[in-house]
């Protein structure tokens, strides 16, 4: 399969948007263009596997080279594992549900739509490259979009919150961008040059000293994206401040950026360096679940427990890359997909309710699964994925997270696993609590009875995403599968690295 | 023998020739409209840059004052394109203005003073030059007559001019007295680290530092390109500004190459002050062409660590930039120039709610503005990128480090702007504007730059080609 495809057909659905006349041709091409997307991501993965079972164990499939900037040898380098399938494949299941539920935007849309399409493009040309320039490109791609459609579309203060949020991905790109040059000039292949080539640098020993020097910019640039403490200040603004669509863009895809990034190029590259800084990794990675577990308990807007929430779900990830076991990176994937697919369904379930009642506080709701059951059900498994409940994909990805971790024998990080494993008791309380309060129980308002419950396109979006999830709940060997060889290529290049020392 | 002596000459000969037409259209026709002036202007300003691209030569002539190649030509070619765009963008300016003819003759005697200081290979031949753009360059930014400030300003560029001038002329006795040479060739191989050299070489860069608004020789800029006409501006900021770097790099990487290691220093210091300085200022601004000025500035700041870098890279890199930077900057300009000359507005906050009656305009703003802040898939990233990792190659991290903090800055007020456009509400917003043809050409051609110049790997690869290891 031609990858290229995946950057081409979101592309050129991002353009014909622009060209369209009337904003239901809007919708109609966006959602074609996603729906297409959607069955080339679902085709990628059957060919994976297609090519898998005959024999194939390359690292990286269906890859394609193009020269781009001949002098600084910057390649179009694209290529796919496991890991990027998986990446890919949560991609397109929340596009295909964001542009669905944004249907009922009301400003703007060819802007609207246009801005989601390129920051899919962001997204996925992200997970393909194999070109760190190529990389960073799509990454910051990904990030403007965000800026507009917060502060143009947001609710509340969302101008602060815009600002915040593209001043400090902003400030992590910055933190890639020197991290990256650092790395490409320790890199020197056999004729003399530097490189940005992912699986040319892989094969390559980078000094210790200069790993040590060039991985925590790079780490904590990527980090900044994916909500390490403490650069997770953007991530609650942020999200509640995001109309419905860009907040599930934003927490199911954009914060999976800095978890990739995390992973594939700062660990997989500098393997020593993420040996040395495992511990500090990790102590920021508890807090963050932690904290984010007991700041979730404090609020009372929907879309602030989600978002803070997502904090600490997010940690799991980093904590999951800090261990460095092959399981604990399994899991952090696993994570990052099931983190991003529940996510993505709880916003869109809070902006169903949002749009009909106007009010996301959670003590001015109550009683909503009379009025509108099916938006309610799916707000319920959402939170019960979130909680982490068996036949769910979260409960899947944290003990995978869980038992990774535990294989790491010293007492600290053991510590560390037990605090990560209890803040799941304080997870069941918020979440329960909000469910109780908002869902269950009398309805507070009598005007909430009149309102409708969902329309074909949300229940559309909602059965999407539930099939996602449970499909990686009830079956989760597949994804391992899935997972397996490229974190074992991550595991063993680590541990070549280390055993060289 | 005389195809090869005007070959070497063609650029500065079709601008001569421009400048000769203009003049008989003067003298000979008073009754031609402005509207057919500026179409005959701009048609032969179009003639001109299409002929650049082709017959070139490569040599030298006059005992070796002047000199071109390929590289030289391709950098006139950019100082074409340029002042092309602003002609067309001064439409709206310029059709209702008194002395259309006159602008335009002192507008093309500085392009052909930058020309000749582009191939100077001589101190001499390169102060002439340099004379001979700054002088009618300071007439026409007094072109709106009836404004205060424009006077000011252009009083203040005349006399800061003077004293840049007055320590280039002394940085170049200096160096005449040392060597008993001005030949660029020359001076080279008679360098040494005596404290007198370097005496005179920080008076050529403080000269240099001068011209392209360097912190802390930059306390001019501002007022002036505040005060001055928007097209007068523009030109300021891109066209001088880039012609002065194309010689700065061949000064640097050439004559004083035995001092790398000295100017390397003063480079980092003089980068990292003019990144943070135009910075900090252009986040106070309100006035756009204030801030666009401090954004100069910065960028200008960029543009120093890329120099800093090894001569190859650094050369191509800072080359690519300024073609990047004048799309960038003439795209903003433009709708700048435009909505002045329309309105006569140009704060922030008169820009609020802009996109709502003018789509188009707002696009073009933002786009160019995203391309000044080095956002993908805008060239201007990939400017940056270049820039940076060619300042890269000495290993100074610390320097990248610092520059990267500062991309982050600069976001903040370019999304000012941006935020402004697409977001604020306004009691009394702008009406539609029409954008007539002209202006709409070179904004049109802005955002094609923009959009495609980074994309396309090639462009840099040429330029790459081009540029020569020192």
């Amino acid at each position: 399969m031609n990858l290229s495809l995946l950057l081409l057909v979101p592309s050129f659905t991002a353009i014909a948007v622009l060209l369209c006349k009337s904003d239901k041709q809007v919708k109609t091409i966006s959602l074609t263009g996603a729906a297409i997307q959607f069955v080339l991501a679902i085709d990628l993965l059957i060919q994976y596997w297609v090519l898998r079972s005959s024999g194939d164990r390359s690292a990286m499939m269906f890859q394609f080279d193009h020269t781009w900037f001949k002098f600084w040898r910057i390649h179009y380098h694209v290529g796919v594992d496991g890991i990027s399938i998986a990446m890919i494949l949560l991609t397109a299941f929340v596009v295909l549900a964001g542009i669905l539920v944004s249907f009922t935007t009301a400003k703007w849309e060819k802007e609207f739509f246009f801005l989601l399409l390129l920051m899919s493009v962001g997204a996925y040309g992200f997970f393909i490259s194999l070109d760190l320039f190529t990389l960073f490109f799509f990454l910051e791609i990904s990030v403007i979009p965000k800026f507009l459609l917060i502060g143009i579309w947001g609710s509340g203060k969302k101008e602060y919150s815009a600002m915040k949020l593209a001043l400090m991905l902003m400030g992590g790109s910055a933190l890639v961008f020197v991290g990256l040059l650092g790395l490409y000039y320790q890199t020197q292949d056999i004729t003399g040059y530097h490189t940005f080539d992912l699986l040319k640098i892989a094969e390559m020993h980078i000094e210790k000293k200069a790993q040590l020097i060039f991985f925590p910019p790079l780490f904590v640039g990527f980090g900044v994206f994916t909500a390490l403490f403490p650069f997770h200040t953007w991530v609650p603004d942020g999200h509640s401040s995001a109309p419905t669509g860009a907040s599930m863009f934003l927490a199911g895809i954009s914060m999976k950026l800095g978890g990739y990034g995390c992973l594939r190029v700062a660990t997989y590259l500098m393997p020593e360096a993420s040996r040395t800084y495992a511990p500090i990794i990790i102590l920021l990675a508890t807090i963050a679940i932690i904290y984010g577990a007991f700041a979730t308990m404090m609020q009372n807007d929907l879309k602030y427990i989600n978002a803070y929430s997502s904090v600490s779900h997010c940690g799991f990830i980093l904590l999951g890359i800090g261990m460095l076991t092959q399981t604990s990176i399994i899991g952090a994937v696993m994570q990052m997909v099931s983190h991003g697919l529940m996510t993505a369904l709880f916003f869109a379930s809070i902006g169903m309710i949002y749009s009909r009642t106007h009010t996301r506080l959670v003590g001015q709701l109550g009683g909503l699964l009379k009025i509108m059951p099916f938006i309610s059900t799916v707000f319920v498994i959402a939170g019960l994925c979130s909680l982490g409940l068996p036949g769910f994909s979260g409960f899947v990805a944290e003990i995978t997270v869980f038992m990774g971790s535990w294989q790491n024998p010293d007492k600290w990080y053991r510590t560390a696993t037990i605090l990560a494993c209890a803040s799941i008791v304080v997870t069941a309380v918020y979440i329960l609590g909000a469910v109780g309060q908002a869902i269950m129980g009398p309805t507070r308002n009598k005007n909430f009875q009149l309102f409708p419950d969902a329309s074909w396109n949300e229940r559309l979006a909602a059965v999407i995403l539930v099939a996602g999830i449970v499909a990686m709940g009830v079956a989760p060997f597949w994804m391992n599968d899935l997972l397996r060889p490229g974190s074992e290529t991550i595991m063993q290049h680590i541990e070549r690295a280390l055993t060289i020392k | 023998m005389w195809i090869e002596l005007l070959s070497l000459f063609k650029q500065e000969i079709f601008i001569t020739l421009i400048i000769f037409i203009l003049l008989f259209i003067k003298i000979s026709t008073s009754d031609w409209s402005n509207g057919k002036i500026l179409i005959v202007v701009n048609l032969m300003l179009f003639l001109n840059f299409i002929l650049g691209f082709f017959m070139h030569a490569e040599g030298s002539q006059f005992n070796g004052m002047f000199r071109t190649d390929n590289l030289i030509v391709f950098e006139k070619n950019l100082l074409n394109l340029g002042t092309l765009m602003i002609s067309l963008q001064s439409y709206d300016w310029l059709k209702d203005h008194r002395h259309v003819l006159e602008f335009y003759m002192l507008l093309l005697s500085t392009l052909l003073g930058l020309f000749f200081m582009v191939s100077a290979s001589n101190l001499l031949m390169f102060y002439l030059g340099l004379e001979l753009s700054a002088i009618p360059l300071a007439a026409i930014a007094n072109f709106d007559l009836e404004k205060r400030r424009s006077s000011e300003g252009a009083l203040k560029f005349i006399i800061s001019s003077a004293f840049s001038s007055g320590l280039l002329l002394l940085g170049i006795s200096f160096v005449y007295g040392m060597t008993g040479s001005l030949g660029f060739a020359d001076i080279g191989g008679h360098i040494n680290g005596s404290p007198l050299f370097l005496f005179a070489f920080i008076l050529l860069l403080s000269g240099f530092a001068f011209k392209i608004s360097v912190v802390p020789f930059h306390f001019w800029t501002a007022d002036v390109y505040e005060g001055s006409p928007v097209a007068v501006t523009s030109y300021l900021s891109v066209i001088s500004k880039g012609a002065i770097f194309f010689v700065m790099i061949q000064v640097l990487y050439t004559i004083f190459k035995p001092l790398a290691a000295e100017w390397y220093r003063m480079l980092y210091l003089l980068s990292v002050l003019t990144m943070l300085t135009g910075n900090l200022f252009a986040i106070r601004q309100d006035n756009l062409k204030r801030l666009l000025a401090f954004s100069s500035i910065s960028q200008v700041g960029f543009i120093l660590v890329g120099i800093s870098g090894s001569s190859r890279a650094g050369t191509a890199s800072v080359i690519y930039f300024i073609l990047i930077y004048l799309f960038s900057n003439l795209g903003a300009f433009g709708v700048v120039s435009l909505i002045s000359a329309r309105t006569g507005k140009e704060s922030i906050s008169d820009y609020k709610g802009l996109y709502a009656s003018n789509p188009f305009l707002s696009w073009v703003m933002t786009i160019s503005l995203f391309s000044l802040a080095g956002i993908p898939p805008t060239a201007g990233f990939f400017g940056k990128f270049f820039l940076l990792m060619a300042g890269a190659g000495k290993g100074n991290f610390g320097l990248i480090a610092i520059a990267a903090l500062n991309m982050v800055i600069s976001l903040y007020y370019y999304l000012r702007v941006v935020k402004a456009i697409f977001m604020d509400s306004n009691n009394q917003p702008m009406d539609k504007l029409q954008v007539s043809a002209m202006p709409k050409m070179a904004m049109l051609l802005c955002v094609a730059g923009i959009l495609f110049s980074g994309v396309a790997g090639w462009i840099y690869d040429y330029i790459y080609s081009l540029s020569k290891s020192f």
